[in-house]
């Protein structure tokens, strides 16, 4: 179990090989990364900053809470800051767990936490040259309503 | 008292990333955020969550002037 909150390019790959385990029977990797288009805007780039003492405590909290929730030692999260652009990855998690089942639900919950608490914000940068903080409370379509998810 | 209260985001923007508030010796997290309301005077700014010494916090807990109080606008991280 490991977090990090990073200033540098994020290698999922390095992240993977780290929670591999001959106990593991299923292995998942989750890259989140800047998408090109965000309710209809053309987004060139995001600047990612943190309170970070708090957000690095709350992101161990989360991943520890998973840890217990499934039963597992193997995870590890990496979120980046700094200024990226499209398709560079912001966060990273990888999973271990001798079931698919649990490594798919541990994934699941520290992104859907981590989005819920860690106390990191995010400044779109638009093609038209605007810049504009995100508020996920008030987004139009949220990625749960995207997938059809009550 | 006089309280520091750190700010992010759109709040940082509006308002600065430091400030420094004076407050009654009583006071709680609801009187941190009417004064900051107060101040940020219908900029439009989204409600906040705010942290004493790194823990989220409620409207009645307490405020002391040693704590680190932080206002934290929606997260968006991921």
């Amino acid at each position: 179990m490991r977090t990090a909150i990073v200033d540098r390019v994020l290698d999922p790959t390095a992240l993977l090989a780290e929670v591999a385990s001959p106990d593991s029977g299923a292995s998942t990797l989750f890259v989140g990364t800047v998408r090109r288009l965000h309710e209809g805007r053309e987004v060139t780039g995001i600047d990612y900053s943190a309170y970070r003492p708090m957000a690095e405590r709350e992101l161990a909290d989360v991943v520890a809470e998973a840890c217990e929730r499934y039963g597992t030692a193997h995870l590890v999260v990496e979120h980046r800051l700094g200024t990226l652009g499209l398709g560079e990855a912001s966060i990273v998690i990888a999973v271990s767990h001798a079931r698919r089942a649990s490594a798919m639900g541990a994934q699941k919950f520290v992104i859907e936490q981590v989005k819920a608490r860690v106390p990191i914000w995010k400044r779109e940068h638009y093609a038209d040259g605007s810049r504009e903080w995100v508020d996920p409370t008030r987004a139009a379509v949220s990625d749960a309503d995207a997938a059809g998810i009550p | 008292m006089a309280v520091t209260v750190l700010l992010f985001a759109s709040w940082a923007d509006a308002l600065g990333s430091r400030l420094t508030l004076d407050l009654p010796p009583d006071a709680r997290v609801r009187d941190v955020l009417r004064t900051l309301d107060e101040r940020a005077g219908g900029a439009g700014l989204p409600t906040p969550m705010v942290a004493v010494n790194q823990r989220y916090a409620r409207p009645d807990t307490p405020v002391r002037e040693s704590d680190e109080i932080a206002i934290i606008p929606p997260v968006a991280g991921g």
